[in-house]
């Protein structure tokens, strides 16, 4: 025994937690494929060690239990089969990569090539790979000021993901695809992204992963690159999924990710961007919805490091019949980030008083040239608004809907490519008309 | 065409009468003209005729053709051909303006029992009567109201109305917050609206409106009931005397 024995209450919950983490981690087996990425599996380990599985005490857990995302065993959920409506980005020319329960399955997949790209599977990467340098550094840098205990698992355990090198502007998308196929799984994935200087990648990801998941994807934007990048998470009821989007942004470039989340269980979507390069711009977006059991969590953290960029935050959910939605949104504007602009909105609209939205905004800002606003509201249908569409003859259902609509399209005017946000609009659409 | 008869209105919320045993009738083809102080009630009739929550019918029937208006909901009474120009068109960012009247088109279509606007045909129909009304194309792509001015609104609820093809209109102080530029474009298109077998009840607080929408009938309303009926001289007549003299005859 050491000799602190006067430790306070907090000092001794760490203690504890810290070794009840050793134990969990003495129980965990580690992947063995690729060898390389063996050394960081285990630094990301000590990654974990060091700061301790999530307790709900934690600042940023406050709103969300973790328990569900950590606990040991894993509940069992349904498949759930989509017959009603057709499948995402119909028509749209894109490199479909599919997993099943986390397995790639090459047979259903387009080769694994493309232009200006070059994509590896985690799992069958050569033994010295450029993703080396990459593979857990931007996940291990945001583990600062808040610790992402979830994101460190994720690089000791992923069983698979994509690792893509940018090396011009590509035109077709990449597209995940995710399918389930058993009813117990339990699946980790990583995917690395690297964009050389002006080069251009939209990354595609739908599908429900698993019954429980966890996703990250780091991502290098070079100087003048752009990564576009659109998420839906699939309509499985059941679904309880983390997910981290760490990425780094160069000299003028750009990056926009926009994630659609309905129903689900429990979600916890975490970004934490970089804007190190002057003149960048990062924007983030998203549109939930849910009801019921629904709790989703948008987690957000910009640091502004380099002068002159602009970073927007638009966050909507519409919640009905008890769900619950959380944003917990922060800019931070380093000394040397002059001429910042950062912006960042979180709405919900509460269809019944059942639901709840939990808001926690944050600026923390240590320039002085800086121009900042965020805003955070919640809010039911506007009477006024209702009763001028009906006065108009659109019957009651139709002119909620449309107002719900209206609500989300900000979101959805973050979506680059219009052809890809016309499909969001659709499953919005028909995710009303389900509901209502 | 509109036959009111003995309506009592109160507030659903507080126990205040406002409209107090209102009657009219108006017939198809022609224009009425409601005028009146503040607080008559003159709004409360134009939200209880086209079905604004918040106010309760305590007395008397409201028909529209024939048929009680007081038991439809708002989108109903919009497909039986009634319509309300609102004094205050409210603002809905998010829902384009083309898209809110194709909508609005197309549902009263469909609750008619008639076949749906192709987006051509609607395009055609919607270009030609915004051009009438002075309404250009950028106006038609922007939300619903959203940034546009007093008159460019009230200019909207005209191309609303030229699109829907009510027969029973109701214009609430459509001439507030008009210049008279403004005034004279909105005017010209609800006359262009005029026919045979369709009505207009035109409320306003002055007569210059009238100036330039030429009513029937004048009613003069107070204490939420219809307390005079005239032709076009009786407008003149508060105008230039103000509403006391005609409260103080009536009351004496």
């Amino acid at each position: 025994m050491s000799g602190a024995a006067a430790t306070s209450p907090r000092a001794a919950r760490r203690a504890a937690r810290l070794q009840a983490t050793a134990e969990r981690i003495a129980g965990l087996t580690l992947p063995t494929v690729p060898a390389w990425l063996t050394p960081l599996r285990k630094a990301a380990l000590d990654r974990l060690a060091s700061v301790g599985y999530p307790d709900k005490r934690d600042e940023y857990w406050r709103y969300t239990d973790p328990d569900r995302l950590v606990s040991a065993d894993v509940r069992p959920a349904e498949v759930f089969k989509i017959t009603d409506e057709p499948p995402m980005y119909q028509g749209i020319d894109r490199l479909k990569l599919i997993w099943v329960d986390g397995v790639f399955s090459a047979e259903d997949s387009d080769p694994l090539a493309g232009e200006g790209l070059e994509i590896t599977r985690l799992a069958d990467s050569a033994d010295i790979h450029w993703a080396a340098d990459l593979y857990g550094t931007l996940e291990a840098r945001g583990q600062k000021p808040v610790a992402r205990p979830l994101a460190a698992l994720n690089s000791a355990l992923a069983t698979d993901g994509v690792l893509i090198r940018v090396t011009g502007k590509v035109s077709r998308p990449v597209s995940l695809i995710y399918r389930r196929a058993g009813t117990d799984a339990s699946v980790t994935m990583h995917h690395v992204i690297k964009i050389e200087e002006g080069g251009e990648l939209t990354l595609l990801e739908n599908g429900a992963v698993a019954a429980r998941s966890s996703m990250v994807i780091e991502v290098e934007v070079g100087d003048h690159g752009t990564f576009h990048h659109v998420r839906t998470m699939g309509r499985d009821h059941e679904r309880k999924a983390s997910t981290h989007l760490f990425a780094r942004l160069g000299k003028g470039s750009k990056l926009k990710s926009f994630t659609l989340s309905m129903n689900g269980r429990l979600v916890r979507n975490e970004a934490m961007i970089w804007l190190g390069g002057e003149g960048g711009t990062a924007h983030l977006a998203g549109a939930a919805m849910g009801d019921g059991m629904f709790h989703h969590d948008d987690t957000v953290f910009i640091t502004h490091e380099a002068p002159g960029c602009e970073s927007r935050q638009v966050f909507k959910k519409v919640l009905r019949d008890g769900a619950i939605g959380v944003f917990q949104g922060k800019i931070l504007v380093e000394q040397a980030a002059q001429l910042t602009d950062g912006y960042q909105k979180s709405q919900s609209l509460l269809l019944d008083e059942r639901c709840q939205f939990l808001a926690k905004p944050e600026l923390e800002i240590y320039a002085d040239d800086v121009k900042c606003s965020h805003g955070s509201t919640s809010g039911e249908i506007n009477e006024d608004q209702l009763f001028y569409l009906r006065a108009r003859g659109v019957p009651e259902q139709e002119a909620k809907m449309l107002l719900v609509l209206a609500f989300l399209a900000e979101t959805l005017d973050e979506i680059e490519r219009e052809d890809i946000a016309q499909d969001m609009r659709l499953r919005l659409r028909r995710w009303l008309e389900r509901h209502s | 065409m509109l036959e009111i008869n003995n309506l009592h209105v109160k507030l659903a919320t507080e126990d205040k009468q406002i409209l107090k045993g209102l009657s009219l009738s108006v017939e198809a083809g022609s224009v009425h003209a409601i005028m009146g102080p503040n607080g008559s009630g003159k709004s409360t009739l134009s939200y209880v005729l086209s079905g604004r929550d918040g106010y309760e019918v305590t007395d008397g029937t409201a028909t529209l053709e024939g048929e009680s208006l007081l038991d439809m909901e708002p989108e109903e009474r919009a497909a039986h051909g009634l319509f309300l120009a609102f004094q205050y068109p409210v603002e809905i960012p998010g829902v384009g303006n083309m898209t809110f009247l194709r909508t609005a088109v197309n549902a009263q279509r469909k609750a008619r029992g008639e076949a749906e606007l192709s987006s051509g045909d609607f395009l055609k129909l919607v270009r030609a009567k915004a051009k009438d009304l002075k309404i250009d194309a950028d106006m038609l792509k922007r939300p619903v109201n959203v940034g546009f001015s007093g008159g460019e609104k009230k200019r909207n609820e005209i191309l609303q109305m030229a699109m829907l093809e009510p027969r029973m209109c109701i214009l609430d102080e459509t001439d507030s917050g008009l210049d008279v530029d403004a005034m004279k474009l909105v005017a010209d298109g609800v006359n262009a609206l005029r026919s045979e077998g369709r009505s207009f009840l035109v409320i306003t607080h002055y007569q210059r409106l009238l100036d330039h929408i030429k009513p029937d009938f004048v009613h003069i309303m107070a204490g939420g009931r219809i307390i005079k009926t005239g032709g076009p001289e009786l407008a003149l007549e508060v105008e230039q005397n103000g509403y006391a003299d005609i409260l103080a005859e009536v009351q004496a």
